[in-house]
């Protein structure tokens, strides 16, 4: 377990992470969600009592990392891959690592083994590859049989055999019962691997809950429409106050109204629809709407990138929508976000929420931008 | 958390675990034998070239200069070139980890400050010490073959020399942690060997222009200049006494040290 109160970073005047409190608990995969520069990698280095805290603590077990009398036992991380000196070999790395913490030498071989470095374990750490850096960064992890695992960003640079090895991994080890902290910002990943998230923004701890309710806080499904009558249509919804968009596939985008209604609408006028989903939600949307304001390097966008644009000036797809747009305009959710179109949705299925699905139920997405929930076509890890 | 971790007692972390691994971590790399192959071959190289330049010019040297040569002359010398190279070992074995970024999976492994920096400096005085007492019997065993050519040669039964000897090897080990401390201090290769350089090599030269009696006493406490007195078999002119020399010098490291350790404790890694 590991415990965060008031914990607070800064660097000369910059605040790097401020007051963060939150737990992550055993059990199950926590995601640590923020966009660049939030302060992932400094709440982990604090963590691990490598930076001190500028205030408040953070407790790992229940005890400060730093009185921590075997850590590796407890504790496994790996923050940077590349932290290795580059002539000592990947096993004489481990070994050096096994021989601090009073771990026994045969583990040393048992994690090669298990990381597929055995080939290489005597080449110099120079020689390799990011991957291969990756793949030795967890060795080191595992090598106390820890309780606690954090990783930050692992799944950099890596290629799909690679991730999916270490979602696979990160799975199983929240599975066993261990605590797993894992950083990112790939939301796709973190929709496929945490349970629960803690969602950090310019320091600021913004959410800590369950992925699954923090997808449905933030982000709203919708229903895409697509019909050769879109025009006519667009005016029969909005004419009883539904909400609609254009959607920069084409189609509509229609919120708040299930999809059978919307059907029964066109049925009604005699309009052919010629494709109705529900689309989910995505991590990604969600994340985007609540980390929108905090995030701290924005690209430049290309000016034209109203989020909220009301249907009519939503060029190609929509014809003529009604300006009476008042009771569906919503108030309450934050301005979306600054990247222009609408966000590639990522269907999340139930990965998160509860304790570890008894088989981890991975899912990967679909390509292309519509998903529906009818259809899901969930590849299999 | 696994069974396994809830059962793990707390207890402090093992001294000689840290040891072990830092021994490891020091034989493991190629740096650490190529430095001290350099200095090993610099030391006795250049304790040969100058019994070989004192055998050569032994004649015409004034009978001042012949009443104050030791045997011990050519190794004196020889430490100016070498000392560096053995302080470079003391650098690298810190600022390495802070160029590869391993100080932090170090640091992770061991996060009691202390007790990682008192590991890294038992091990490397150790190793330094082991070496360098064997490259200082062997500087000696080759000038004096030289010397002996000439007839100029002692042996390790004379008065101080076998001291001199000794204390070469220990001199050394103290450089090495003098350099680890300046590398811990400033965590970076070449400016900590250029602090060592300085330090060692050039205040020892500037020393000795110094004007007037307050020169010399100032250039007697500079640190190459206290701890090489160890190296002469009798105490010499303008020289503090070898053991008070090795002392002092002794303190200086031990000043950085602390210097370091403060430092290194509060830093972020
Ligand atoms: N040692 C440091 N000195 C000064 N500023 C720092 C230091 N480390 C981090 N920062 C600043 O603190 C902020 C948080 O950085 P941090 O590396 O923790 O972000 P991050 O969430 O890990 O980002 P990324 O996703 O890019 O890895 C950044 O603005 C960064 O510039
Ligand atoms: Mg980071």
């Amino acid at each position: 377990m590991i415990e965060a109160r008031g914990l607070t970073k800064r660097y000369g005047g910059k605040t790097a992470v401020d007051h963060a409190d939150f737990t992550v608990l055993p059990g199950r995969v926590t995601g640590f969600l923020g966009p660049n520069g939030a302060g992932k990698s400094t709440t982990m280095r604090m963590v691990l009592g490598l930076d001190r805290p500028t205030a408040g603590q953070v407790t790992v077990n229940g005890r400060p990392y730093r009185s921590l009398a075997a850590p590796l036992r407890e504790v496994g991380a790996l923050l940077d891959a590349k932290a290795v000196h580059g002539g000592r070999s990947a096993r004489n790395h481990l070994l050096v690592l096994a021989k601090s913490n009073g771990i026994p030498k045969r583990r040393v071989d048992e994690m090669l083994d298990l990381v597929g470095l055995r080939s290489v374990a005597k080449k110099p750490f120079r020689g390799f590859s990011l991957g291969m850096g990756q793949r030795l960064g967890i060795a080191a992890a595992l090598l106390g049989d820890p309780g606690v695992l954090m990783f930050d960003e692992p799944v950099n640079g890596l290629d799909p055999e690679g991730i999916l090895w270490i979602r696979t991994l990160m799975r199983g080890l929240a599975r066993e019962g261990r605590t797993v902290f894992v950083s990112s910002h790939l939301m796709s990943e973190m929709a496929l691997t945490a349970d629960h998230l803690v969602v950090i923004g310019r320091g600021r701890i913004l959410a800590d809950t369950g992925t699954r309710e923090f997808i449905d806080a933030n982000a709203t499904s919708h229903v895409l429409v697509r019909s050769p009558q879109l025009a006519e249509l667009a005016r029969h919804l909005t004419a009883r106050g539904h909400r609609v968009e254009g959607d920069p596939a084409g189609g509509l985008r229609v919120t708040g109204v299930p999809a059978a209604d919307i059907g029964d609408i066109a049925a009604d006028n005699g309009l052919r629809l010629h494709e109705l989903a529900t689309v989910q939600p995505s991590l990604e949307e969600a994340f985007m709407r609540l980390t929108g304001d905090t995030v701290e390097y924005h690209a430049a966008t290309p000016q034209p990138s109203p989020p909220q644009t009301p249907p009519a000036q939503d060029p190609p797809t929509l014809p003529q929508a009604p300006p009476q747009d008042p009771p569906t305009l919503p108030q309450g959710p934050p301005p979306a976000p600054p990247q222009a179109p609408p966000p590639s949705p990522v269907p999340v299925s139930d990965a998160g929420g509860t304790p570890t699905p008894p088989d981890g139920v991975p899912i990967t997405p679909q390509n292309g931008p519509t998903q529906t929930t009818g259809n899901p076509g969930w590849g299999l890890t | 958390m696994s069974d396994a971790t809830a059962a793990k007692p707390a207890k402090r972390m093992r001294f000689a675990n840290v040891l072990s691994a830092e021994w490891t971590k020091i034989l493991t790399v190629k740096s650490t034998f190529w430095t001290l192959f350099a200095g090993a071959v610099v030391l006795i190289g250049f304790s040969a070239l100058w019994a070989l330049a004192f055998s050569a010019s032994f004649d015409d040297m004034s009978s001042n200069d012949r009443a104050t040569f030791t045997p011990m002359l050519p190794i004196q010398a020889a430490f100016y070139f070498a000392m560096v190279i053995f302080g470079a070992l003391g650098v690298l074995v810190i600022t390495a980890e802070y160029a590869s970024g391993m100080i932090r999976t170090t640091l992770t492994a061991v996060p009691r400050r202390v007790t990682y920096l008192a590991a890294k400096t038992v091990v490397l005085g150790v190793v330094v010490l082991l070496v360098g007492l064997a490259v200082s019997f062997a500087s000696f065993y080759a000038s004096q073959l030289i010397l002996a050519t000439k007839g100029l040669d002692g042996s390790l039964g004379d008065r101080g020399v076998l001291r001199a000897v000794i204390g070469g090897g220990v001199y050394l080990a103290l450089i090495a942690i003098l350099a680890l401390a300046v590398g811990t201090l400033l965590r970076h290769t070449a400016g900590s060997i250029v602090v060592v350089f300085v330090l060692m090599f050039v205040l020892g030269i500037v020393g000795g222009f110094l004007p007037g009696s307050w020169g010399d006493t100032v250039n007697k406490y500079l640190p190459s200049n206290a701890g090489s007195a160890i190296l002469s078999p009798t105490r010499q002119q303008g020289e503090l006494a070898p053991w008070t020399g090795l002392a002092l010098f002794a303190a200086y490291t031990l000043v950085l040290l602390a210097a370091a350790l403060v430092l290194f404790k509060r830093r972020d890694a």
